[in-house]
């Protein structure tokens, strides 16, 4: 079994600075200042946002979703989804590069790994020698630190379902309750693990978004590339002189192109499923670039296309908008704006129409006729609400239950509704007629197609 | 297990998981040994449109690892839990038993609910909110698939909200025909009455005795008939709870108004049963049932 496949080769990605590196620290600090911070957030009473899966109430701010809202999930979905093929038309692995958990976590760790460790070539260094105090402490400062860092990140995500102020009282106190501790553990060491140690593994063996990426490029995507046509044939050279005169490209074969890459490749070899488009490349030989005294770009954000018939960025530029791109961001506006125009339109409150399930119909006084249904009204406001409930649908139809009812602030409420139609005023058989519900103090209706049974 | 009529099907499934187990580890092993790639630079050597290849970078160790793991995982747990044909497992684990725990745990955490509701008297808990919104519960789950939601029942099932009782409305009795249920029997009468007209007279006569429209020349006719029913309805009529004979004077009819119905219960008679509780409900449970039934029926004759 031992030689069962590959060990992992380890990588030690170096850090950089630069304009791309900026941009991925822009959006680590941005998507975690939403991630650690919402939880935390107040509205009212209650937390801002909250998935309450016990109550299966989901609040967002000033919305109250019933799980017969999943609609919206889907929206949601869909948006993300369409966004992600935008993105991926337009820049390639985009999302990879600067805003997956995955790489965002990791960067986190491996900034972590630096404080403690030092760059690439000291780890490098002190991984090949034999255990120290130093390299002990170290070492175990980092793990130490992980571990906190992943934790927080469990404990947060368990504050999105429970109220997070009660769970760190209840953590406090060592009272969390069972699940609780089990999602806090899991989710934080699935933290540790993804961004500690399989890092790259995760976007080379795992992710299936790197499997079918291409089927989203063509040859207008903007990808990193490496300027063959300018950097070869590479080779080392003094600052001093002239490439031309040696006969060499703009590459200077100093290979921090490759270590920098977080996935371990050298993109000279042109587009590999592997990059993730995070431009580190891109970012590192461009300092290479201002101290040789060369032009930037020697790896740069480029299309296919634009390499091949040496557009100018302007020129590239104008090729974005293409067909493609302009079909799915208008699906993509479409599907916006119709999320943003129902959930601004949605009635607060829901109504459920089962007809009972012991009686179809019965006679009662003289020859009138009786059905009876249950009536679910759900509250998906914050205020105790009156819902007023009449019918229509057939001649002298009435209502002989209590029409209107009170339901607490986001719950949801049975009531029996009790329908006579006067003898002889339906033909016999089943009509259609329908619930209309209203809140009262507000102009909120709805209305619940149901049946009325008259029997032969 | 009496699912299969032979061992055939058992060891059938047992080898094929087996098989199959060992099948995957095969595999694992053979394609980590063998040496698919042909060509010098890392590929396989097949060339497509021209251009195109196949790499050949294997898998990493760990994850190869976690493979065998999952293999060991297979084992242990069919080892545990039953998997294997109609082998039980060492643990003796059922989905019966399993739902029978989530039961007793259930019941466990209500339990000290139940006892203090049942150290109360139904008329305490026709006030207790939380008892009363249990029993509606407890109604709508058990009671109103023939009761109805409203409790006020439908053609031969009886009105709970009236105060009108075949078996008898105290507490005690109500709690007795929830417990062992009830079984109504009219017999067919017609043998005992006497011809069809005798049958037509008596029905005008029952009719007579609620007051509602009827003809007096054929009533008059049907009272002396009558005396076959007063063993049960008592000789005016009014029923009685004992045998759950129902009030004839009243202006409830279980089972249909009219001349046409009463002629075809004289003729054919009637079996009609409530079925006991006791086996689906526990004691604790009918206690707050009865409560609610009751607040059911206060509440309709208040109502009226
Ligand atoms: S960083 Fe730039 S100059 Fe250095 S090896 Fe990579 S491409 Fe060549
Ligand atoms: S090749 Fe460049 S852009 Fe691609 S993953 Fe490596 S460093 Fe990032």
């Amino acid at each position: 079994m031992v030689s069962l496949y590959a060990a992992r080769k380890d990588i030690y990605p170096r850090s950089v600075s630069g304009f791309f590196s900026r941009w991925r620290w822009a959006m680590v600090i941005l998507t975690q200042l939403v991630f650690y911070g919402l939880p935390w957030l107040e509205w009212g009473q209650r937390q801002a946002v909250l998935f309450d899966l016990g109550d299966r109430r989901f609040y967002i701010f000033g919305l109250v979703l019933y799980p017969q809202d999943f609609i919206y999930l889907t929206g949601l979905l869909v948006i993300s989804a369409l966004g992600l093929f935008l993105f991926t038309a337009v820049a390639g692995r985009l999302w990879c590069g600067y805003t997956c958990p995955q790489t965002v976590y990791t960067e986190m760790f491996l900034w972590i790994e630096k404080q403690m460790e030092g760059d690439r070539s000291a780890r490098m260094r002190r991984d090949g020698q034999l255990w120290s105090m130093d390299k002990f402490l170290r070492k175990g400062g980092k793990h130490v630190a992980w571990l906190l860092l992943a934790m927080w990140t469990g404990f947060t995500f368990v504050g999105y379902f429970t109220p997070i102020k009660e769970l760190g009282l209840a953590f406090v106190q060592l009272n969390m309750g069972s699940w609780e501790i089990f999602w806090s553990i899991f989710y934080g060491f699935a933290t540790y693990g993804n961004a500690g140690f399989m890092r790259e593994q995760v976007c080379l063996h795992m992710c299936p978004y790197a499997r079918f990426q291409s089927a989203m490029f063509d040859k207008d995507t903007l990808i990193v590339t490496y300027d063959a046509e300018r950097g070869e044939p590479r080779g080392a050279r003094s600052r001093k002189t002239d490439p031309a005169t040696l006969n060499l490209g703009a590459c200077i074969d100093c290979t921090l192109c490759v270590q920098v890459c977080p996935t371990g490749i050298d993109i000279r070899d042109g587009l590999q499923y592997e990059c993730i488009g995070c431009g580190a490349c891109a970012d590192v030989c461009d300092t290479v670039m201002d101290k040789m005294g060369y032009a930037r770009g020697l790896v740069k954000y480029s299309t296919e296309n634009a390499m091949n018939q040496h557009w100018t960025k302007s020129q590239t530029l104008r090729h974005v908008l293409r067909p493609r791109i302009l079909i799915y961001t208008s699906i993509l506006l479409g599907v916006v704006v119709a999320m943003v125009v129902s959930l601004a339109l949605r009635t607060p409150f829901k109504v459920d129409v089962v007809r009972d399930r012991g009686v179809m119909a019965r006679v009662v006084g003289k020859g009138d006729i009786e059905n009876l249904y249950r009536l679910q009204l759900m509250n998906a406001t914050e205020s105790m609400q009156t819902y007023k409930i009449s019918t229509t649908g057939l001649p002298g139809l009435t209502l002989t239950t209590p029409d209107t009812v009170e339901v607490a602030s986001t719950e949801s409420h049975w009531v029996t509704v009790r329908l006579v139609a006067p003898f002889g005023s339906a033909e016999p058989g089943s009509h259609v007629i329908y619930f209309d519900v209203e809140a009262i103090g507000t102009t909120d209706k709805v209305s619940e197609k149901s049946s009325f049974i008259v029997p032969r | 297990m009496s699912d299969f009529t032979s061992n055939f099907w058992s060891i059938y499934v047992t080898v094929i998981t087996i098989v199959s187990i060992l099948a995957c580890l095969l595999l694992l092993w053979f394609s980590g040994k063998a040496k698919a790639m042909t060509a010098e630079d890392n590929t396989t050597g097949h060339v497509w449109d021209g251009d195109l290849r196949e790499m050949n970078n294997p898998l990493p160790r760990w994850w190869a690892y976690l493979f065998v793991i999952t293999v060991i995982f297979a084992f242990v747990y069919l080892a545990l839990y039953p998997g294997l044909g109609t082998y039980k497992g060492t643990l003796g684990w059922t989905s019966l038993g399993q739902h029978e725990k989530e039961v007793d745990k259930g019941n466990a955490e209500v339990a000290p609910l139940y006892a203090k509701f049942e150290a109360m008297t139904p008329e305490e808990l026709i006030k207790d909110t939380q008892a009363m919104a249990i029993g509606d519960r407890l109604f709508m789950n058990n009671c109103a698939q023939c009761h109805a939601s409203d409790a006020r029942g439908t053609k031969g099932i009886p009105n709970l909200t009236d105060g009108d009782w075949l078996h008898g409305g105290t507490p005690e009795l109500i709690k007795t025909t929830l417990t062992q249920g009830r079984m109504g029997n009219m017999p067919p009468m017609a043998a005992a009455v006497g011809s069809s007209s005798d049958v037509k007279n008596l029905a005008q006569y029952v009719l007579s005795l609620s007051g509602s429209p009827h003809d007096s020349v054929q009533a008059a006719l049907g009272k002396e008939k009558f005396v076959a029913c007063a063993a049960c309805h008592g000789a005016n009529g009014k029923g009685n709870q004992a045998l759950g004979a129902p009030n004839l004077t009243d202006d409830i009819w279980l089972h249909g108004y009219g001349e046409a119905a009463i002629i075809s219960m004289i003729n054919n008679g009637k079996v009609n049963q409530m079925p006991a509780q006791a086996e689906k409900l526990t004691e604790g449970q009918i206690h707050v049932l009865t409560s609610y039934v009751l607040s059911l029926s206060n509440k309709g004759v208040s109502a009226q």
